[in-house]
């Protein structure tokens, strides 16, 4: 089995490397991107007119009903599917100028299959691209010993194993770092964490996030996942079916403000709990607390998602949690009032937006903004 | 060949009786082959499958017979057992065992674990599993070694003609004819052999699609 | 048995193993008119099968090009080239070329058909990743497809092999050399030791060819396809 993270000794090597990595990660543009099958009658799009900006060294997610045109989009970013019309634009150059074959070995490419080579070694698989843009031999071994470190497997014990003897959770790493190898300006991910089971899949999610601290690639990652989508995302693009863009924002920008009902089912009636999950305690005002009211009450670290907190609140039938600090001492109070104000923040513009979208039921976060109206 | 026109029509249709007679001839032999070759390996199979330790050697013993050609195999079996359609038949018997243990045990082999599984649990007793959902899953495979043995038997019982006058069926026709010259004679001798196999390949296809609606056509040749 | 002594003579004696008609030269024959055809029918089915394969084209042509060679009696096929090739040459249409052409002709199906079918049974997952890493076509055929498809192809070549030396055994009754010749002899002149020589030699012959390409294709085909082979 693979270690559970990274290996001793890996946070300095990732910084160093981090440094060294930074080609400089491309911008991507999308604009008035269409792509439609069939001819006159028969012709119907399965992208429509798709415009967006991703900066540099951001992820931005796709995420949308199966048949919206999300994995469409992502291939037609390195041309396995030419677009109909629009223009997509990598720092600003069209990609449809571009020779095809020297676009695709500047873009990291991960597929839910993976699709590692099964008659290469681990080794060999990660060297790849490095091998194809003509890289020594040298440079491509130590080039791939690198990049399996990072990703969290140990290069002597994996290199020279062969695809068949490693787990999916090992193999989605192997095409991680495969796809890292030559140092891409963008990485496409097309579901990439879907195949393996939840568990799994949530420390790959983890283990990625960590890496993108550190190399800041610029990255379009599809899933149909909302709550993948949240989590991973800098941006999130909804799309739905038809291959229309029905909102493109920050991920709390989605969940508090859906643009349409479409998105506000799309991203389920429980988002204002959703956007619980996009905050922490240590962000949490929190009320004073006397040590004598500490006992029995639950505690909370800094890093504790306040979704969890208010699950576990709600479960303990408590009147409150005791926040603790980094040491471990008791920083303050945490209520379920105080939850729900951290969701009201910004309660006027949500009060407005709510307007617009009525019809949806249900959502704590609505609840809570008519109910905070006069209470704090 | 020697200054004769290609087909001599004459020589032909006086010899229709003959050549039918031939045909007769070659279909027995093969027929017997295969029908023999069958019930031998059927029981092979069943064994290989129970003893799962025994099948590697069988395979081995397979490959190995079949690499042998036929043609050392006939003469060898006639020099030791002596000219009789039994000595024919023993090679002919041989190479179809080769071709359809693999094929058989192959074919049980197909049937999906799960598929069995819930036979079981909804009752089936291992016999009526056997006879109502193993073996009719285990067909199209079967067939198709059936298919290949045929046309396989077919070919080969042209080459028994070595073994003399009265062997080979419509083989005899193609050996003679070559001694002599006759182009004639080979044409009959070499269309109708392989015309029978055609024929023959075309049936078991067409019993292949009768048996078995379910079962798509995705392997080239089967 | 009298059979084994008498075989054990004909072999052991010294003077087979001499001239134009000795065991050494009936064996380079045979084994050199075999790799010939073997390598001119690789030559073009090889090539074809591969590209049908890649491209997807034209695949009706595999299937019946599998269909009509399980169906052709290589003794019909020799026997019916006959006419044909005595045109060319009486005499040696009469010997050589028949059983030549005929192992070209029947080698050709199994290495196209193989070729075929192991290049189709790819995962199309595996091209596309191939073709998203920047691959060009020929380095995707070269670099992934061929590797992968290796151990079916390999199959195919060494049937193609197998069949073609059988059919230079049987080639021996229409006149061809090698080492079947041993066998027609032996049963013209009622000569038990030379037939059965004969039998021994083929038979050596074909497991030994079997062996060696089955060692080969240990060596060629990667270690990580060891569990897809199974399947």
């Amino acid at each position: 089995m693979s270690s559970l993270g990274p290996p001793a000794g890996y946070t300095g090597a990732a910084r160093s490397l981090g440094a060294a990595s930074r080609t400089g990660a491309a911008a991507l543009e999308f604009r008035g991107v269409t792509k439609r099958y069939g001819r006159g009658e028969q012709a119907h799009g399965a992208v429509n007119d798709l415009s967006f900006e991703i900066p540099s060294g951001a992820i931005c997610v796709l995420v949308g009903p199966s048949g919206c045109g999300k994995t469409t989009s992502l291939k037609m970013v390195n041309r396995l599917i030419e677009p109909t019309a629009g223009e997509i634009l990598l720092d600003g150059v069209n990609v449809l100028t571009e020779d095809v074959t020297a676009l695709r070995r500047r873009i990291g490419y991960v597929i839910q299959q993976v699709g590692l080579f099964p008659h290469l070694t681990v080794g060999r698989n990660v060297a790849v691209v490095p091998a194809l843009v003509g890289w020594s031999k040298e440079r491509q071994w130590v080039r791939a010993d690198e990049l399996l470190s990072l990703v969290g497997l140990d290069p002597a014990s994996y290199r020279s194993r062969y695809p068949y003897q490693l787990s999916g959770g090992e193999r989605q790493r192997v095409g991680v770092a495969r796809a890292l190898a030559a140092d891409p300006p963008l990485m496409l991910m097309d579901e990439p964490f879907a195949a393996v089971d939840p568990i799994v899949r949530e420390r790959l999610q983890d283990e990625f996030l960590r890496l993108q601290r550190d190399l800041a690639k610029t990255i379009l990652f599809v899933t149909h996942d909302i709550d993948e989508a949240i989590k991973m995302g800098d941006f999130v693009a909804v799309m739905e079916e038809g291959g229309r863009l029905a909102q493109f924002g920050p991920p709390d920008e989605i969940l508090a403000h859906p643009a349409s009902d479409f998105v506000a089912r799309f991203v389920g009636a429980d988002r204002g709990l959703k956007r619980l999950s996009l905050v922490t305690i240590a962000d949490l005002e929190l009320a004073p607390l006397a040590a004598s009211a500490r006992a029995g009450l639950p505690t909370f670290s800094p890093s504790t998602k306040l979704r969890d907190a208010l699950s576990v609140l709600l479960a303990a039938d408590s009147r409150g949690g005791v926040a603790l600090d980094e040491e471990g001492q008791p920083r303050g109070l945490v209520t379920v009032d105080a939850i729900a104000s951290a969701l009201a923040e910004d309660r006027h513009a949500a009060t407005a937006a709510s307007a617009a979208t009525t019809g949806v039921s249900g959502a704590a976060g609505d609840a809570k903004v008519a109910a905070a109206g006069g209470d704090s | 060949m020697n200054g004769e026109p290609l087909v001599r029509w004459d020589w032909l249709f006086a010899h229709l009786g003959p050549i039918a007679d031939r045909v007769g001839q070659h279909l027995y032999l093969a027929a017997i082959a295969v029908s023999v070759g069958f019930a031998i390996s059927f029981a092979l199979a069943a064994l290989s499958i129970r003893r799962r330790k025994l099948y590697p050697f069988v395979t081995v013993l397979a490959t190995a017979a079949y690499t042998i050609p036929s043609f050392a195999m006939f003469a060898a079996l006639v020099a030791i057992t002596g000219l009789s359609v039994f000595t024919a038949e023993i090679p002919l018997i041989l190479y179809t065992i080769v071709l359809f243990v693999p094929n058989i045990v192959a074919g049980f082999d197909s049937v999906p674990w799960d598929v069995l599984d819930a036979a079981d649990g909804m009752g089936y007793t291992s016999g009526q599993r056997w006879w109502r959902v193993e073996l009719p899953l285990a067909v199209p495979l079967v067939v198709a070694g059936l298919r290949l043995a045929s046309v396989s038997t077919i070919g080969l019982v042209t080459v028994s003609a070595i073994l003399g006058d009265s062997f080979g069926g419509l083989g005899y026709y193609i050996l003679d004819g070559y001694h002599r010259h006759f182009t004639t004679e080979i044409l009959v001798g070499g269309l109708l052999s392989i015309g029978l196999a055609v024929i023959a390949d075309l049936g078991f296809v067409l019993l292949q699609r009768l048996l078995t609606p379910w079962a798509a056509r995705r392997a080239v040749g089967g | 048995m009298d059979l084994i002594g008498a075989t054990a003579a004909w072999l052991s004696n010294s003077a087979h193993w001499q001239g134009s008609n000795g065991i050494p030269a009936r064996l380079l024959e045979h084994l050199a008119l075999s790799g010939v055809s073997l390598l001119l029918a690789a030559l073009v089915a090889l090539p074809l099968g591969l590209w049908i394969g890649h491209s997807g084209r034209f695949s009706w042509l595999v299937v019946t090009a599998a269909n009509a060679w399980r169906a052709l009696p290589s003794f019909a096929v020799i026997g019916l080239l006959v006419p044909f090739t005595t045109v060319v040459d009486p005499n040696l249409g009469f010997t050589l070329y028949p059983t030549l052409v005929a192992m070209i002709v029947l080698a050709g199906p199994p290495i196209l058909v193989n070729a075929y079918q192991g290049i189709a049974d790819v995962d199309d997952d595996l091209v596309e990743a191939a073709r998203a890493m920047g691959m060009k076509e020929r380095q995707i055929l070269l670099g992934v497809e061929i590797p992968i498809a290796l151990p079916v192809l390999a199959t195919g070549i060494r049937s193609a092999a197998v069949q073609v030396i059988a059919t230079a055994t049987l080639g021996a009754e229409f006149g061809f050399g090698g080492l079947g010749r041993f066998i027609v002899l032996g049963d013209a002149n009622q000569d038990n030791g030379e037939l059965f020589g004969g039998v021994v030699l083929v038979a050596a012959l074909a497991l030994t060819t079997l062996a060696l390409f089955l060692v080969l294709e240990r060596r060629l085909v990667s270690a990580g396809l060891a569990r897809r082979a199974a399947g």
